[in-house]
């Protein structure tokens, strides 16, 4: 309960210092709503030409993109400390925060949310919304909470991405472009059905960096479809629980990472 | 004395140099990059089988060309101005630019295009190698085709220079400048065809498109390159790209006037 | 049982050798060449409370590893430590709580913050009762003298005043151990002695451990009664100051100013002496008293030139160092 209050007394300092620089804020959030909206822009472009993707209609679609996009802000505004960490490191700021009698983990997560991320996740919001309109689902609770359940856990495993970049640079500050890929390669891939994709690939994003299991298997539980893919309706109801696992084992290993961090002292 | 054109070319030099440095950072960046463009075949292929394909302004082959070459060319793309003059704007050092005996415009019109250049070679060539042997990327339409997409390519450089020397220096007005400097590469993104291939924007969109100064950034090299537009056009094609290349190098002059001014008012 | 024990520190770190070239780079990744630097090569030594001691040697010579060491941020290879019976790696947040730390060249302060909400943050970072809280931060603003700019955000105070706030920052908690890593780096002449009095203060009142890494020798005699001098990652000596000038030399050096010309002083010598600098009309000379007594040779210089004044002191501190590390293996 400490800890959390502390969480957000951090929280609260880094949101006060970024709204002393209001028109930045402004230009932050503005000019990512409409740079993420261009790409919902390209989606529709494409179904204006297509009309479908494999079955696929514009709001199905719309559907992933947004359960996706709202993930991956939440996760990139309140991981903002883990986004900037390598530079920490370089400068040898890591030693403060083992100076601290509090966890590393804690203390890097707390330091930084980046509010201007409120551009991406508008937008996220806002296809979300429509398509869940357009959709002829029955929005009951369980499926409100499934779809809730789904961001979070998308969330988690894009916050446990940032904390394995970060523990890269315990190793080196060189290379952590790299995964990139799996960032916002996994928000470009998760836009669109993994059906669509080659088994490696699909085999990525299920197994290695299961963002999958925030996207595509809830939302077949959301929209009733039958899953090509052939996963069975329990599984899809509950696989956002992968992204805490996920989240879990990213700590540990950030744990393994201070510690070497620690033996060696670079 | 050094003529003023070696004093240029000194500038180019260093930039190129510094920027060579970050060779782990350019690896990384083409894994990057190749991983990107095979996520976009697949979606690309995807919409091509499910839809009617037979009536599209391109061909399926034809937009995987696109794709790949959009992933070589990206570094190109008039994104984030130098590090070096932003922080000198933002410290008031700019100031000591003023010192030099060069023009002024042109300086950092120089610098713009060594930071374009030099990590586009560094990931363009190995990106279109691989793409060549494995991925499907084709080799150009025809010999006229190579020739002019490599000058439509040499054009498009000098045209994203002049705009992210025009963002560069939208920065001397602080606040305003910092938005310009965060939406202009949203604007090229989607107009440039780096996002869509044009082509497949709706018909209705076509026009605009058209005119607007982003198509020669992206679009029309890489159609020059697939034969998607035919080698008598490449005249016009050149002709907008340096049309808007000039406009854009005059637009960047006044403003320089402008600003330089504004900020000696400052007393900054 | 001492406060702090030390005792045959080991520690060595493998330095990456990196490649050149991209395929260097790409190789690096995978198997790297490593050369071994040994940082601490068996160090010991013990601290009671309340102490104050100078901790100090070259850059490189194993300095700040023990310093991390110490407060828990590294994992040492060998050897023991204990701090208040705690091995600092091990129990490392237990540990911290009982440390403070300064780094004079890094704030811990909040840098858009006034001080003062850093200190409210740091408090509930360790967790300190508010009661307690407030009086330990009332003495050190009044201490320090930190009211006038406690409101202003850090990033506009001058580097004295800030460095006071770190301080204060460093002490909230009430640590029974301090470490100052550099604490008067690039300060100004009145803000170093500010920052002396405040420690010098804080150990003879609140009886707090004091462990003092610094390069300027003014801060050591202004403060440490007791000096650990290392370098290559090998204790070479554990005394006072006093202690460390005898073993290391028993010189003594003679200032000479002159009347007259800039040339008669160029000529002047002695043959039991050696002039070791000209500035001016000041010349320096070393002797050995073992070998001419003080009183002989000023009044020998004194027949054969015209001297307006002259003083014998002992060597500056910085030489005695250097004499140390010239004698010392590595």
């Amino acid at each position: 309960m400490d800890t959390l209050r502390l969480y957000f007394r951090y929280v609260g300092i880094s949101v006060r210092a970024q709204m002393q620089h209001r028109a930045s804020f402004w230009m932050l959030a503005i000019s990512q709503f409409l740079i993420t909206g261009t790409e919902f822009v390209a989606v529709w472009a494409m179904f204006d030409r297509f009309g479908t993707l494999r079955g696929w209609t514009l709001p199905e679609v719309g559907l992933l993109y947004g359960l996706i996009h709202v993930a991956f802000s939440l996760a990139e505004g309140a991981g903002r400390g883990f986004d900037v960490f390598a530079d920490q490191v370089r400068g040898g700021e890591f030693d403060r925060l083992l100076l601290r009698p509090r966890g590393t983990a804690f203390q890097v997560a707390a330091q930084e949310w980046q509010i201007g991320r409120i551009g991406r996740l508008t937008q996220g919001l806002l296809v979300l919304l429509w398509s869940a309109s357009a959709l002829d689902i029955a929005w009951t609770p369980a499926r409100v909470g499934l779809a809730a359940g789904a961001i979070l856990g998308g969330a988690c495993t894009f916050y446990g991405l940032f904390i394995l970049q970060a523990t890269l640079a315990f190793w080196s500050v060189q290379s952590l472009e790299v995964v990139n890929t799996v960032t916002y390669g996994g928000v470009e891939t998760g836009s669109y059905p993994l059906s669509i994709y080659r088994p490696w690939l699909r085999g990525v994003f299920t197994y290695l960096v299961p963002l999958a299991c925030a996207n595509y298997f809830p939302a077949h539980a959301l929209l009733g479809r039958a899953d090509p893919l052939g996963s069975s309706s329990l599984f899809q109801w509950l696989s956002p629980l992968v992204g805490l696992l996920f989240l879990g084992v990213s700590l540990h290993v950030w744990q393994f990472g201070v510690r070497h961090y620690r033996s060696t002292g670079s | 004395m050094k003529t003023p054109l070696s004093a240029y070319g000194a500038v180019l030099e260093a930039r190129f140099r510094t920027l060579l440095q970050y060779r782990a950072a350019a690896a990384a960046g083409f894994a990057t990059q190749l991983f990107w463009g095979l996520i976009r075949v697949a979606i690309f292929t995807a919409f091509y089988q499910s839809g009617s394909a037979a009536h599209q302004p391109m061909s399926l082959p034809e937009v995987i060309d696109y794709i790949w070459l959009t992933q070589a060319m990206l570094m190109l793309q008039p994104w984030g101005v130098d590090p070096d003059v932003r922080n000198m704007v933002r410290t008031g050092t700019v100031a000591y630019e003023l010192l030099r005996p060069v023009d002024l415009y042109w300086l950092w019109f120089t610098r713009t295009v060594a930071q374009r250049t030099a990590p586009m070679l560094l990931r363009a060539v190995p990106m279109l190698l691989v793409a060549g042997l494995f991925l499907g990327l084709r080799p150009p339409a025809s010999p006229a085709a190579a020739l002019g997409s490599l000058l439509c390519t040499a054009t498009a450089v000098a045209l994203s220079s002049a705009i992210s020397t025009l963002v560069l220096l939208s920065l001397l007005w602080t606040v305003s400048g910092e938005g310009i400097s965060r939406l202009m590469p949203a604007a090229s993104m989607i107009f440039s065809g780096i996002l869509l291939p044009l082509p497949l924007f709706p018909e209705w969109a076509q026009p605009v498109l058209q005119a607007l100064p982003f198509r020669g950034l992206a679009d029309l090299p890489f159609r020059v390159y697939i034969g998607h537009i035919p080698a008598q056009e490449l005249i016009g094609v050149l002709l907008h790209q340096l049309l808007w290349t000039a406009a854009l190098v005059w637009l960047g002059r006044r403003v320089l006037v402008r600003g330089l001014r504004a900020m000696v008012v400052q007393g900054g | 049982m001492p406060q702090i024990l030390v005792q045959d520190l080991r520690k060595t770190f493998s330095i990456a050798e990196r490649e050149p070239g991209m395929w260097g780079a790409v190789r690096g990744l995978v198997r790297r060449k490593h050369r071994t630097l040994c940082a601490l090569d068996g160090v010991s030594f013990s601290l009671e409370a309340g102490e104050l001691v100078g901790y100090i040697g070259p850059n490189g010579a194993g300095k700040s590893t023990t310093v991390k060491v110490l407060s828990g941020i590294l994992y040492p290879d060998g050897g023991r430590c204990e701090v208040e019976g705690r091995v600092p790696w091990k129990d490392r947040i237990e540990h911290v709580r009982r440390i403070g730390v300064v780094f004079g060249q890094r704030t811990q302060l909040w840098w858009d913050l006034p001080a003062i909400e850093s200190f409210d943050l740091l408090r509930e970072i360790y967790g300190v009762p508010l009661q307690e809280y407030r009086a330990v931060r009332d003495e050190l603003i009044e201490r320090l003298a930190l009211s006038p700019f406690l409101d202003t955000p850090v990033r506009q105070l001058s580097l004295g005043q800030r460095m006071r706030c770190d301080l204060a920052a460093a002490l909230l908690h009430s640590p029974s151990i301090l470490f100052l890593d550099e604490p008067t780096i690039g300060l100004d002449a009145v803000s170093k002695l500010a920052v002396r009095d405040f420690v010098a203060g804080l150990n003879r009142d609140r009886k707090v451990t004091v462990i003092l890494t610094t390069h300027d020798m003014d801060d050591i005699e202004a403060l440490c009664n007791r000096v650990l001098v290392i370098g290559g990652g090998n204790l070479l000596l554990d005394g006072t100051l006093a202690e460390l000038r005898a073993q290391v030399t028993r010189e003594r050096w003679l200032t000479v100013d002159l009347e007259g010309s800039e040339e008669e002083a160029r000529q002047l010598d002695d043959p039991e002496a050696e002039v070791i600098s000209h500035d001016g009309l000041r010349v320096r000379l070393r002797f050995d008293p073992g070998v001419v007594a003080p009183a002989a040779l000023i009044a020998r210089i004194a027949g054969r030139y015209r001297v307006r004044d002259l003083f014998v002191q002992n060597p500056p501190i910085e030489e005695i160092i250097a004499r140390l590390y010239g004698n010392a293996p590595g």
